[in-house]
């Protein structure tokens, strides 16, 4: 450091070394989707005022909105970690949802859970597996994958709603809550909570970031480079599955289209969250604070009373203005 | 064939690899000694880099054979390379950005905490990590300012010189060097000769690819070159002068064997 204002004396010397260790590190980056979490939650908070913005009930139903976006996001970081998308989440979802419909009224909460989970993991290897072997770029194989499970998922049900009536599975994921926090939130922290270490503590999600960082280099030291990209995208559709569980027990349904149209919004939550979309960095809380900017954007517009069509568009807007400011501020550090 | 005293540590004989037409390596015999440095020198597009990552497990050979302390290997993989001693410095230095100092210089061989349970988990024990780089880069006397910075916020010199340290500091047999110093201030570039005639006087193998004459006659004692995938000298450094050494590589004179 040779230039020093703390030298100069212009600044408290603690408060410079915060500042400066802040600022080397990745520049105001990992502050912008805190701000425009404030942002937007205080834009809405005054003109949405009298439409029930505010109100306990809608603020609730923000944080249940959110906690599917969220636990996608989680899983679409590691995958964006790694160098790799996963456009299928959202179709994974909905097949994980009618699954989780189908076992738990036969077998019970654990088997409906652990069914859906097992699917998305399948699934994500399958996406990994065709995308590392036969060496085709994974937008391309989970853009396919997400047709082919659309379609299977249409043909499960024959597009009809499938009932959960099981209350255990009910209470477990979707209307309960522990004492006044909702079951929903506590999964959105657990599953937050899971990846911000695993991504920062475990091995394995510092061999992510490194290979989506530069795969050669990782190669070059011995990682496993192909194993990672598999595991990554498994865990992507293994937390999308997870969010069809989660939108299952909300709705108590399971249905082809559960959280079908999700995908933008999650690579939305997780690109202004900080992670690079094309591999390298990552962060799981900002795309939790992304999930939650997401959710309070959905929320705000259909309360300022938009008709869908024009929520479709004014949503589109938003996401590509949002993810093109945050692509910029990476960009200059 | 060369060394009367060192016992070989590393041995190619008849090293060959194409990438389609291009025959990068034609037949190329080398060897390593414990405690000796050899050169491997030639111009651009001779082979040194492609020899180096045969030997790293970056490239499988199309042909030839590798021996390690006299033992026939297969070096499948850099895993491979890795747990026989061998640690090699890339051109492109191999460090990754996002992550910090300590990270890079355990990246792949951390240590991790909790029993048997935790290394199967991999949970990284980030705090003994953190004091043995410390160490590390303590003892190959390499300073960087801070530890937790990511890769990134450095400079190219201290850049190279991570991953110069964490050559050295895994390197225990056989360390191969491509252009360490390439990118180096001169200050910078005299603390990487030191450290290689310290690997050497610790007995360990080093293989250095340079281009600049200089580093070759100060330290070290072999040279061989290439050129267009052949080798075509291989002489003592103390023999030759720097002028018999680019001549050889320029293919002004030619010869297996001392002139």
């Amino acid at each position: 450091m040779t230039d020093d204002p703390a030298a100069t004396g212009l600044m408290p010397a603690a408060a410079h070394r915060w500042l400066s260790r802040r600022r080397r590190d990745s520049g105001l980056r990992p502050y912008v989707v805190y701000m425009a979490a404030v942002l937007i939650f205080g834009l809405f908070a005054v003109i949405l005022r009298d439409d029930g913005f505010l109100t306990a009930t809608n603020l609730l139903n923000i944080g249940r909105q959110a906690a599917p976006i969220a636990v996608m996001a989680v899983g679409m970081t590691f995958a964006l970690a790694s160098a790799e998308i996963d456009l299928s989440i959202g179709s994974v979802a909905a097949l994980s949802s009618l699954v989780a419909a189908e076992a738990v009224g036969d077998y019970g909460f654990v088997a409906g859970a652990a069914a859906a989970l097992a699917v998305g993991a399948g699934i994500g290897l399958v996406n990994g597996a065709i995308t590392v072997k036969v060496r085709i770029p994974s937008f391309l194989v989970t853009l396919g994958m997400l047709g082919i499970v659309s379609g299977i998922a249409r043909n499960m049900n024959n597009l009809q709603s499938l009932p959960i009536r099981n209350d255990t599975f009910l209470a477990v994921f979707g209307a309960g809550s522990v004492g006044p926090i909702s079951s929903l939130l506590i999964w959105t922290v657990v599953v937050g909570l899971i990846g911000h270490l695993v991504l920062h503590h475990l091995r394995w999600g510092r061999h992510v970031l490194s290979v989506g960082a530069d795969r050669s280099a990782a190669a070059a030291l011995g990682i496993n480079t192909d194993r990672i990209r598999i595991t990554a995208l498994m865990a992507s559709a293994t937390a999308a599955s997870f969010a069809g569980v989660l939108l299952a027990g909300r709705l108590a349904i399971g249905r082809h289209d559960l959280g079908e149209n999700l995908l933008l919004t999650v690579i939305a939550a997780v690109v202004i969250g900080g992670t690079n979309l094309f591999g390298g960095r990552a962060s799981v809380v900002g795309a939790i604070v992304g999930s939650v900017v997401m959710a309070m954007l959905n929320n705000g517009l259909i309360l300022m009373g938009l008709r869908v069509a024009d929520q479709l568009i004014a949503r589109g807007v938003i996401i590509i203005l949002a993810v093109a400011l945050s692509m910029r501020e990476q960009k200059e550090t | 064939m060369t060394g009367p005293s060192s016992p070989v540590a590393l041995e190619v004989e008849g090293l060959c690899k194409s990438f389609r037409a291009v025959q990068a390596l034609d037949h190329v015999s080398l060897s390593l000694q414990y405690g000796r440095v050899t050169a491997l020198l030639g111009d651009n597009g001779a082979g040194k880099s492609t020899l180096v990552k045969c030997i790293s497990g970056v490239y499988a050979p199309d042909g030839g054979v590798v021996r390690v302390d006299g033992a026939v290997r297969v070096i499948a993989s850099p895993d491979v390379a890795r747990s026989l001693g061998i640690e090699t410095v890339h051109q492109t230095l191999a460090v990754i950005d996002p992550l910090d100092v300590v990270e890079n210089l355990f990246l792949n061989r951390e240590h991790t905490r909790g029993g048997r349970f935790g290394a199967w988990l991999g949970v990284l024990d980030k705090k003994r990590m953190r004091t043995e780089s410390g160490e590390i880069l303590g003892r190959l006397d390499i300073r960087i300012p801070s530890l937790r910075r990511p890769l990134s916020a450095l400079s190219g010199g201290q850049r190279q010189a991570v991953a110069i340290g964490r050559a050295a500091a895994w390197g225990q047999q056989i360390v191969l060097l491509d252009e360490p110093a390439a990118a180096l201030g001169v200050e910078q570039a005299a603390r990487v000769l030191d450290l290689i005639r310290s690997l050497r006087d610790s007995g360990v193998a080093v293989l250095l690819i340079t281009h600049n004459m200089d580093r070759v006659t100060e330290v070290c004692d072999r040279a061989v070159v290439l050129r267009q995938g052949r080798k075509t000298a291989e002489v003592d450094v103390a023999d030759v002068s720097k002028d018999d050494l680019v001549a050889y590589i320029t293919g002004a004179r030619s010869g297996d064997r001392d002139p």
